[in-house]
């Protein structure tokens, strides 16, 4: 299942091309940086091997398009080949044309490493964008660490990870977790809290952070329950009871998959009003993508901590979303992992031209540190820990299927993928 | 756990848990008679099931979706129309699918279990194709969302108490048709001696192929129900393959009596379990009952007498 250089609309390809060719030429006009391969030579910028030619250079994209997770991983396929056509459009990275091969992980673990080796190996890609579940970024971590490999991964996962051969462009799970938690407590008054979720590594992790927090570091509140129910359980009306029996302040949801539709619609279906906050449900889990297949109206009222949302404004996003939807379709949603997707191509560019080379080698050396202030949800900066700084956000669902930003952090959050009190 | 409440606090959660037990049983009931007619009265082994289960849900979201473009007014009642054209989409369907692949196989009835299993692959990868790999988002008639409250405490989901009465009308439904019409007396024949039914002038052929649309059919309406509960996706038929087995394995296949009886005990123990202990674990208990119970009685809770 390997496509490569597959255009979204191929009837459109011509034009795009002459359209591409033509903001090339504005950019090279108007932007002093804009580098020339001549002045690269590739043997001098390409000591490893890898497949960099005098005008091209191909990295890899491997996400699931088939099975299960392909729900989930198509946004981020489509924003890493946004992404890669403005670089493009804007003369490349040192003056070489971003060619893509795309493989397919097919939902499957074992294949996603296959893939990977066969990137690495066969194809020697430069770095690959890829991977969405935990469960297949632990698959392909060992083959990346053997080859040499450069990840770029985009989900909010669970932390207690750090290689040198990934950049984690998503939230881990501290980043994403305790500033919402404070948030609710300090302007909702919410002093008990009911922990929810699937059963696997992620909400568990990500619970047991919450709950910490929650007993050791917020005054007077406690965990009233904590409970998981196997991926792809549907049934959630005795939980429903004994959230009503229990009668948290906030309902702590981290539920994923088809799993997340059937909770909020028979939550709503229970008579749970969420606009009326009793109780008030935080979510980690429900992006802008989700909500699609829930509903607005079903989800209208609840919150969810994450660090980007569609409806952010600022400059940069409305100039991404226009994009995006110009590329994909007016009904195209970006959720959180969509967005952090889209920065992992900026971001390599970025540290290859800080390295002024494509070796791993050097790409990591130069990749802590890199700054984007072009980034859809503001500026973010590559940490020591090869995890990005970055704001967080808590919105509010409304039943047209977006977030009302209610609350952003002033700072930065700083990652912290090992948290020393969290385990 | 539970000191600090008072007795109508009590009274009014084991009251609504009670409904949340009787409306797993609808689902379960809903989920398993499309396969208890299918698996139980024909042997085959319909590894598709859900996914004719989520093509009723996706000619709901067509139906919603043409409702509210054009008939707007009528939109609050669009859900009867939707179950009715699921039914003959998934019924339509499930003919096509036995006279051009089940039919070659009744007699090598283990490889009807990777054929359909191959078919089930084949109707996701089209689905994804035709409706996009993402969930779509049905969109269900005000009055159907929300509850019912009976008193200050107690209140019942009104999707429930829909989704109970058609568990017992396609149940009543299909019992009048296997035992009261002349075709269920023909499958029920076909059933206890093929070769016998064929010589006293049983259109055989034709009864099966009408048994496996029927069966799909009502799977279809089963789907097209549960985009009130749960989601609709290209893969959401996954979701609730392992259940309906569990359901009619257990039940004992050729037994509706059996599936009901199953359906019932299963969602009873798997939503008190639930209510005491955590998600997961009372899955777990769940399975291993029902294993226990299978190892000692293979043939599920209630069989056929049959003359072998």
């Amino acid at each position: 299942m390997s496509d490569e250089n597959s255009n979204p609309k191929s009837n459109g390809v011509s034009r795009r091309a002459v359209l591409a060719g033509g903001t090339a030429l504005t950019a090279s006009l108007f932007m002093p940086k804009s580098l020339k391969a001549s002045d690269f030579p590739t043997a001098a910028v390409n000591t490893t091997g890898l497949a960099v030619t005098d005008d091209t250079v191909t990295i890899g994209i491997l996400h699931s398009v088939t099975g299960t997770m392909a729900i989930s991983e198509t946004g981020s396929v489509q924003a890493e080949k946004l992404a890669i056509e403005q670089i493009n459009a804007q003369g490349g990275i040192l003056g070489r044309k971003i060619e893509y091969i795309q493989e397919d992980g097919a939902s499957d673990w074992p294949t996603f490493a296959e893939k990977a080796r066969k990137l690495l190996v066969n194809d020697k890609v430069a770095s690959v964008m890829g991977c969405w579940t935990s469960a297949s970024r632990k698959a392909v971590l060992p083959v990346f660490e053997q080859h040499n490999g450069f990840l770029y991964y985009p989900t909010f996962y669970e932390g207690l990870e750090q290689s040198p051969n990934v950049i984690y462009t998503g939230q881990e799970a501290t980043q994403q977790i305790i500033a919402g938690l404070d948030w609710v407590n300090r302007t909702k008054g919410a002093k008990s809290f009911y922990l929810l979720g699937s059963d696997y590594i992620w909400p568990r992790t990500s619970n047991k952070i919450a709950r910490k927090h929650i007993e050791n570091f917020m005054e007077g509140c406690e965990v009233v329950g904590e409970e998981y129910y196997p991926l792809g359980h549907t049934q959630f009306n005795s939980v429903i009871n004994k959230i009503r029996l229990r009668k948290p302040d906030v309902i702590y949801a981290i539920v994923v998959g088809g799993s997340n539709v059937a909770f909020y619609k028979q939550l709503k279906a229970a008579g749970i009003d969420m606009t009326k906050e009793a109780p008030l449900l935080l979510t980690i889990s429900v992006t802008e993508d989700e909500i699609r297949g829930i509903g607005g109206e079903n989800i209208e009222g609840a919150y969810a901590c994450m660090k980007y949302f569609q409806s952010l404004d600022n400059p940069n996003n409305i100039e991404f979303v226009k994009e995006f939807k110009k590329m994909w379709g007016d009904d195209m949603v970006i959720g959180d992992v969509t967005q952090a997707a889209y920065l992992g191509p900026w971001l390599w560019k970025a540290a290859v031209e800080a390295a002024g080379s494509f070796d791993v080698d050097k790409v990591r050396a130069a990749s802590p540190g890199i700054e984007l202030t072009s980034a859809p949800e503001g500026y973010v900066k590559v940490h020591e820990n090869h995890h990005l700084w970055s704001k967080t956000r808590v919105g509010r669902a409304q039943a047209d299927g977006q977030y009302e930003v209610v609350f952003e952090t002033a700072e930065l959050v700083e990652p912290d993928p090992f948290p020393e009190g969290y385990q | 756990m539970f000191a600090d409440y008072s007795m109508s606090e009590l009274g009014a959660i084991f009251a609504m848990q009670g409904f949340a037990g009787l409306i797993l049983f609808s689902v379960f009931v809903l989920m398993a008679l499309g396969l208890a007619i299918i698996f139980g009265q024909m042997g085959v082994i319909n590894m598709a099931h859900g996914e004719f289960m989520i093509l009723g849900a996706y000619v709901t979201y067509i139906v919603s979706n043409i409702f509210a473009a054009y008939m707007p007014a009528l939109f609050s009642m669009y859900f009867f129309v939707a179950m009715i054209l699921a039914f003959i989409a998934s019924g339509a369907l499930g003919l096509f699918v036995e006279w051009a692949m089940i039919r070659h196989l009744y007699k090598r009835p283990l490889d009807t279990l990777l054929a359909t299993w191959g078919l089930s692959l084949i109707l996701q990868q089209l689905y994804r194709s035709i409706f996009g790999a993402r969930e779509v988002g049905v969109s269900i008639p005000d009055w159907m969302m929300g509850s019912l409250p009976l008193t200050d405490m107690i209140e019942v989901p009104i999707n429930g108490i829909f989704v109970m009465i058609l568990a017992v009308t396609i149940s009543v439904g299909v019992w009048i048709m296997m035992y009261r019409s002349n075709w269920g007396k023909q499958v029920r024949a076909i059933n206890q001696n093929r070769v016998m039914a064929d010589a006293v002038g049983i259109n055989t052929a034709w009864t099966d192929r009408l048994t496996f649309g029927i069966g799909c059919g009502v799977a279809g309406v089963a789907g097209s129900a549960f985009t009130m509960i749960g989601s609709t996706g290209p893969t959401a038929g996954q979701l609730y393959i392992v259940d309906t087995f569990l359901v009619v394995v257990f039940g004992g296949a050729g037994s509706l009596l059996g599936t009901i009886a199953s359906a019932f005990s299963i969602s009873q123990a798997q939503s008190i379990m639930e209510f005491f202990l955590s998600g997961s674990m009372a899955k777990v208990l769940t399975l291993l009952t029902v294993v226990g119970i299978l190892m000692i009685r293979p043939q599920g809770l209630f069989t056929l007498k049959l003359r072998k």
